[in-house]
């Protein structure tokens, strides 16, 4: 019992220590980068760039960085949509998720989507195509080529087929690798309350 | 008793069923994979039998539309040139139901073949019956075989290297490691790679 108890204070340390570094960076982040968004507020990692164009703006990181979207510890669920605006069942599906992030957003839920694009793409398809549809969500650009790495840590049956969602909150984590229908994304997060 | 029977058995067979639907389908590495008679941009069934010489294939699961695919386009003409000669040359595959991606019709396939002088059959896989013995979920997605007594035993499946973007930053290459080592008759070390692709449209 001791044991875990000294086990758990030196993560507690490290956990102090890893969130003061943090912090000096995220100064330096915000006075450069846009305007912050709820998700990106506190400990958010610094962009590795923040692509704008006709007044919208996408922030760019590689999966290090991403991965701090993929474990919050409060009491939202967070939906996690991966797409690109190439792939036509995750741009079809996408409005669901739109949808979802504005009905629920009282009840903590939030929706966050990470475009893989390519990034020659970025400013030719990508920022244009949230300026078109209007997104609301939270849009950010994972640009992070070594996928054998990274797709496993978002979750080991990840094949690397588009679309694919992460549900988590900090009792329950959920990976579907598919595209949803509203009533199919309602009803898996309705099961994270 | 016998409605409870069938009762029992329906219920078995629809647990069954969804199970299948939810497990992973597809080949694993050791797997025997199976051959097939696709026809070619050029109007001609393709076979891995009928292909002369070779000790395997490296069968690329690809298409026309997915940027990802296009990304690995001129890699994947180079690996046919390196290794045909080797005895593992490339088959492509184009997976997708042409139905429902009218870029990757048959008539488009044969345009690209034509446009980037592909050297290595371009097949379609005409009612998406083979990808999915084969287990491909997406383009471009890499099975390479190895030609035994027993079959076609695939040796590795996955990516063709670690950067999709940038063919000049690429630090491994998956599929060029794998065919060197069965080239040299020995064991690949690694068998399976994970990437990005664009989900196979049936």
């Amino acid at each position: 019992m001791n044991r875990v108890k000294i086990g758990v204070g030196i993560m507690l340390f490290l956990g102090v220590m890893l969130t003061s570094c943090n912090k000096k960076t995220e100064t330096e982040a915000e006075k450069t980068s846009e305007p912050v968004t709820e998700l990106q507020k506190n400990n958010a990692p610094t962009p590795l760039k923040v692509y704008t164009k006709d007044g919208v703006s996408v922030k760019a990181y590689d999966f290090d960085k991403l991965e701090y979207f993929l474990k919050q510890k409060n009491d939202t669920t967070y939906v996690v949509n991966f797409w690109a605006t190439w792939c036509v069942p995750c741009v079809e599906e996408l409005p669901h998720f739109e949808k979802l992030n504005v009905k629920y957003k009282q009840d903590k839920v939030k929706v966050m989507l990470v475009s893989l694009d390519m990034y020659k793409m970025v400013e030719s398809r990508l920022l244009p195509f949230i300026k078109e549809k209007q997104l609301k969500s939270d849009v950010v650009y994972l640009r992070d080529p070594d996928q054998n790495t990274w797709l496993p840590k978002v979750d080991s049956t990840w094949s690397g087929a588009l679309p694919a969602t992460l549900i988590y909150n900090k009792d329950r984590r959920k990976f579907y690798e598919q595209q949803f229908t509203y009533e199919e994304l309602e009803k898996e997060v309705s099961n994270f309350k | 008793m016998k409605t409870v029977k069938i009762l029992g058995a329906v219920v078995l067979v629809a647990f069954l069923a969804a199970f299948n639907v939810n497990s992973v389908a597809g080949y694993k590495v050791g797997d025997i994979a199976t051959d097939f008679s696709l026809k070619n941009v050029d109007n001609k069934k393709v076979s891995l039998k009928d292909i002369k010489d070779a000790k395997g294939y490296i069968v690329v699961f690809t298409c026309n539309h997915c940027p990802y695919a296009q990304a690995y386009e001129d890699r994947i003409i180079a690996l046919d040139k390196k290794y045909k000669k080797l005895g593992y040359p490339v088959v492509a595959i184009n997976p997708n139901n042409p139905e429902k991606q009218k870029d990757d019709s048959f008539a488009k396939m044969q345009e690209r073949a034509k446009d980037k002088k592909f050297t290595f059959p371009y097949l379609l896989d005409e009612g998406q019956k083979i990808y999915p013995q084969y287990g491909a979920t997406k383009t471009p997605h890499v099975y390479i075989l190895q030609k035994t007594a027993k079959g076609n035993v695939v040796k590795y499946i996955g990516a063709i290297d670690d950067n999709y973007e940038d063919a000049a930053a690429v630090k491994v290459k998956y599929v060029e490691n794998a065919v060197d080592a069965l080239v040299k008759g020995k064991e690949v070390s690694v068998k399976e790679t994970k990437a990005i692709g664009c989900s196979i449209k049936a």
